[in-house]
This record gives C-alpha cells, sequence and structure tokens, in this order.
C-alpha cells in the first residue's frame, strides 16, 4: 500500500510551559522545544506497520518552513522511504481549510491508497484529516485505534467513541484515517536511524509547483482568525498549599481526613 | 441575522443526550433570537423526535434502518443535501462531531469553527468565539467569517444544558430525504469498553495519575499511597497509552466517568478530556510540578510539588496515621 502520513511541528508539551507574548498575539515563542505533534507520531508508526504487512510505501509530508525538515527526516527514520515538504510564504497563516487544500493539492500529485494523520494536533480543532478527505471525496474515518488490513477488499477499523468503547468499521480505500494516541507503541528513532535517512533527498514544493492559487490559502484564504491569546480569568481557582515537604503533606493528610479520603 | 440555525441531537438508548441541550443554549448564545431546528436522525427515533420537540420548535427526524448507528459518512451527505445554503449547524465536538463536522462543512462551502468553549456575539457576517490550544493552558480569541455558513462543533459541557422545555414544536418527517443513501465506511459492530478487576466508577476515594508520574517504575509511589489511603488507583489517558494501567483504570471522555468523594490528582494537567469523566462535584486535591496546569482551576486545593519528592513523605505520613 502507498500511504502518504501527514505530520505537524508542534511546540512538545512535555518540553514547554505555554506563556503568552507580550503583545497576545503569539505564544512566547523564543524558548520553545519543537518536536512532532503526539498523534501523528502514533500516525507514522500505523503506517510503517501497514507498510510492513502490505509492501509499499511511506512518505511523509508536513506543511512548515525550513525548520521543518528536521521533524519530518525525524519521521522518516521511523521507516519511511520518502519525505515531502510543503513550503511558501503563501502558506503562512493558513486555518485548517487552507492546511487541508495544501495537503489535498500534494496528495493528487502521488498515488496513494491511504492517508493518515493525526487525529488531532496543538490547536485541538481535530480538522484536517476529515477536510483532506471531503476535498478528495475519500471516506473517512476519526479517531482510529485500529487498523486491520485485508489482501483484498476493504480495510477493517476500530474507531474510539465517547465512554471508551471501539466502533468496528469497514472502510474502501482510497481513505483518510486519523489516528488516535495508543493504537501502536511508537519505534525509538536514535541518532543512527536519522543518520540512515539524511542521505535521501528531500522534495520542497511551493504553492505553484502544487497548483495552488496563493489566495486560497495563508492569511488571504483564512475564514478562520486567530486575533489573540489570553488566559481565561480563573473561576474559582484551587486554594494553594505552599511550605516544605513536610509541610505540605501535613495539610493534606489533614484536608484528606477532613473529607473523608483516608479510610 | 437571516441565517437559519440547526443542532444536531445526539441520542442512546431513546433518550436525547445532555449534548443536544447544551446545543441549545450555545446556539443563543452564539446566534440570540435564533429558532433553530433540531435534528434527529436514527432507527426508530419517533420518542426521541417528541422529546426534542419540547426544546426546539422544529424537529427534523430522519428515521430510517440504514441510521440505526449513527454513521457519520452516511449522514453527511444526507446533511448536505437537506440543510439550507448558508446555514449554521452545530454539532457536539465529540468522537461524532469531530467525524462528521469537518468534512461537512467542505461540502457545504460553510466555515469549519471547531471546539467552541464560549461566545463573544455575531457582528455581520463576523462569528466571534473562545477556544483554547495547547491542551487548555492558553485560551484564545476566534474571529471566523461566517458569510457562506458555518458548521460549528460545541465543547461538551462547555455551556449549560437548557432546561427541558414543555413546548410542542413541530416534528417534520424528512426521513424520505434518506432514501437509497450509500456509503464507502460500513459500521460492523460495538465493542464495549472493559470493567476491569476494579470497578473505579463505583470508588468513593480515587488517586488519580497522569503524565507527571514521568516513569512507570514510579507508579509504585502512587500504588504505596492509594493502598495507605484505602483509595483505588485510576488515570488520565497518557497512562493507557503508554500501556502502565490497563484501560478500566482511565478517567475520561475516552474513558470511565468517576463519581467518587475525594479525587487525588497527581501529575495531571487537567484537560478537558481528562475532568468531562469526573462527575459528582468531589473535594478535588491537585499535584503538579506546572504552576500554570489548567487543574488548577478545577481543583477545590492545589499543591506545586514534585511527586518524587512528596508521595514517599505523604504515604508514611498517612501510614503512621493508623
Amino acid at each position: 500500500m502507498e500511504i502518504l502520513v501527514c505530520v505537524k511541528r508542534v511546540p512538545d508539551p512535555a518540553e514547554n510551559e505555554i506563556s503568552i507574548g507580550p503583545d497576545g498575539g503569539d505564544i512566547e515563542r523564543d524558548d520553545l522545544v519543537y518536536s512532532v505533534n503526539e498523534w501523528d507520531n502514533y500516525a507514522v508508526e500505523e503506517a510503517v506497520r501497514i507498510a510492513e504487512r502490505t509492501g509499499g510505501n511511506v512518505t511523509i509530508v508536513s506543511v512548515d518552513d525550513d525548520e521543518g525538515e528536521e521533524v519530518v527526516r525525524r519521521q522518516m527514520a521511523m521507516g519511511a522511504s520518502q519525505g515531502l515538504l510543503l513550503t511558501d510564504e503563501a502558506f503562512e497563516g493558513s486555518d485548517g481549510l487552507g492546511t487541508a487544500t495544501i495537503l489535498a493539492a500534494a496528495a493528487k500529485n502521488g498515488t496513494y491508497d491511504l492517508i493518515l494523520t493525526g487525529a488531532q494536533a496543538d490547536d485541538g480543532a481535530a480538522q484536517v484529516g476529515g477536510m483532506l478527505a471531503a476535498l478528495l471525496d475519500w471516506p473517512y474515518a476519526s479517531v482510529v485505534n485500529l487498523v486491520e488490513t485485508n489482501s483484498d477488499g476493504p480495510l477493517r477499523i476500530g474507531r474510539e467513541i465517547d465512554g471508551g468503547s471501539q466502533e468496528i468499521n469497514e472502510i474502501e480505500t482510497p481513505c483518510v484515517l486519523s489516528i488516535q494516541t495508543g493504537i501502536n507503541e511508537p519505534r525509538y528513532v536514535g541518532v543512527r536511524g536519522i543518520r540512515k535517512v539524511a542521505s535521501i533527498e528531500l522534495p520542497v514544493m511551493d504553492a505553484e509547483a502544487l497548483g495552488i492559487s496563493a489566495e486560497t490559502v495563508g492569511t488571504a484564504g483564512a475564514k478562520v482568525r486567530r486575533v489573540d491569546y489570553f488566559v481565561p480569568e480563573q473561576r474559582a481557582a484551587a486554594e494553594m498549599i505552599e511550605g516544605s515537604t513536610e509541610e505540605i503533606a501535613d495539610r493534606i493528610v489533614d484536608l484528606l481526613r477532613a473529607q473523608g479520603g483516608i479510610r | 441575522m437571516d441565517a437559519r440555525v440547526f443542532v444536531y441531537v445526539a441520542h442512546s438508548a431513546g433518550t436525547i443526550d445532555d449534548t443536544a441541550l447544551e446545543l441549545a443554549t450555545a446556539a443563543q448564545r452564539l446566534f440570540p433570537g435564533s429558532s433553530p431546528t433540531a435534528i434527529v436522525a436514527g432507527s426508530g427515533v419517533d420518542a426521541v423526535a417528541r422529546e426534542a420537540a419540547r426544546s426546539f420548535d422544529e424537529v427534523w427526524k430522519l428515521d430510517t434502518e440504514a441510521l440505526a448507528y449513527p454513521n457519520a459518512e452516511l449522514l453527511r451527505p444526507l446533511l448536505v443535501k437537506l440543510l439550507t445554503p448558508g446555514s449554521m449547524t452545530l454539532l457536539p465536538h465529540n468522537t461524532f462531531g469531530l467525524d462528521l463536522g469537518p468534512g461537512l462543512a467542505v461540502r457545504l462551502g460553510a466555515t469549519y469553527v471547531p471546539d467552541v468553549v464560549d461566545a463573544d456575539g455575531l457582528e455581520g457576517t463576523t462569528l466571534k468565539v473562545v477556544r483554547q490550544e495547547f491542551a487548555g493552558q492558553v485560551s484564545a480569541h476566534v474571529h471566523c467569517n461566517v458569510a457562506n455558513g458555518a458548521v460549528i462543533t460545541i465543547r461538551p459541557g462547555a455551556f449549560p444544558a437548557a432546561q427541558s422545555g414543555s413546548a410542542s414544536g413541530q416534528v417534520v418527517d424528512r426521513s424520505t430525504d434518506a432514501d437509497g443513501i450509500a456509503a464507502r465506511r460500513r459500521f460492523v459492530e460495538l465493542i464495549e469498553a472493559e470493567t476491569g478487576d476494579v470497578d473505579i466508577t463505583r470508588e468513593e476515594v480515587l488517586v488519580s495519575v497522569g503524565r507527571g508520574i514521568g516513569d512507570e517504575e514510579n507508579l509504585a509511589l502512587v500504588e504505596e499511597l492509594s493502598e495507605a489511603m484505602g483509595a483505588a488507583v485510576c488515570c488520565s489517558r497518557p497512562i493507557i497509552d503508554a500501556k502502565w494501567l490497563e484501560n478500566s483504570r482511565q478517567v475520561g471522555t475516552s474513558g470511565k466517568t468517576v463519581k467518587p468523594k475525594v479525587y487525588l490528582a497527581l501529575g495531571i494537567s487537567g484537560s478537558f478530556q481528562h475532568l468531562g469523566g469526573v462527575k459528582g462535584n468531589p473535594f478535588l486535591l491537585a499535584v503538579n510540578k506546572n504552576p500554570k496546569a489548567p487543574i488548577f482551576q478545577s481543583a477545590d486545593v492545589g499543591v506545586v510539588a514534585d511527586l518524587m519528592d512528596l508521595l514517599p513523605v505523604l504515604t508514611e505520613k498517612i501510614r503512621q496515621g493508623h
């Protein structure tokens, strides 16, 4: 199977506390550590496992500037034979539909049986996969936590639904699946793995190469625009306990005992 | 505003979902004075449609065997056919809404406005909403051009449920529009979540552990504390994804809904998906090393501390107290 996996470079939630920059227009990005979006990492692992079973290639794609190359190569090192970076000043400020439009153009430029995305990224919108499927007129399934391939015929997939139950579906290919965390255990990528893919050429495509008119994407095409970031006023914020570890522990014991938390 | 407003009414076991009445509230906040049309889709949904008609002036019923299970791939082309161009459609931001919504917006040529937590008003064709990013660490004011309509998903729990009214709205049967619908994705079966060895939904005192515990071996500190307290251990999603605890221990919208009296949250950031599974207003004590963790907005008592330092001391003190 020929598989395309869409990945996004995001501030690493394990490495950063997010704070708002001086004018509120953006978060403070100066000292941020970036990594691949956690959901996308599971999507890449799943794609590599499918390709190992069925044969075929995995291609990693990202809409990003030059900084995106490191993340694309790191994901390639998990077992993808190709990468693709979609870069253009005109792409900056894209909303979800803009990003999906760029990815759809890249998808049409190749011949894929399956496209995987992460179920969501740092903005929590969970939108690009579904939009991509609609733009391509392919069937779609979101929050996928199981993919089984048959030699011939539809995929058998599981969707995670509210309450933790699993909905089993059959879906025809080509299709788009958005992948949920926990579907697999993503493999570790070491320096050696990254070195192995360092010599693979990483094509870069811009709006013209993709046949996208600039006004349909980026800030120009965006119907959804973030005006600023803010920290909401805390409703009923917690009473904070301070002191030495001993003092804190004593206070917690008192509170738990008073609330019936120690039996 | 002249655009027609639609609200998707989710339901299960013959009863409308809490989200439907939350969407009714959200519709009034986003589009004051609108009279939303409820959409009830399924098989054998007369009673659900009548229930929805107590809260909505008009209910469109899509009653067909094909929709016995709510398959977004089947429903999407049907809604594209039925919904008035330029209309505003509200869905819950849950695993159904995010299956249906993004593609529906594309197909309708409408703007997609995902995971709305608050409304800032409508000015002309600009809809102003509040969203959250970075797992709730920051909020954002977002302006959306909705001149060609919008598909809007509303975060469950973000808006209070409207009072279930006693009005008698009109039920309009649009089922024949569903004749011959087909999709390239077919529902096969539902596999129910496991209960596991400990049923955390019945426990009164829960010690809940999240990503902040760092390593699997550190879980022993949590288990020792829980044992000293006479509590049960549960967790947030990252612990399940790492396969450190059984699925049946997960609290959240994608796990169990618990109703304890005391909830001790250790190294849990406090995403809405996690807190969505904590009901019954327990005494919530949170320990996190990040003073900005959103959990401190929901907790009764908060402690900024390193779990590795605090937990052994706390466990020892509780043991001594017995």
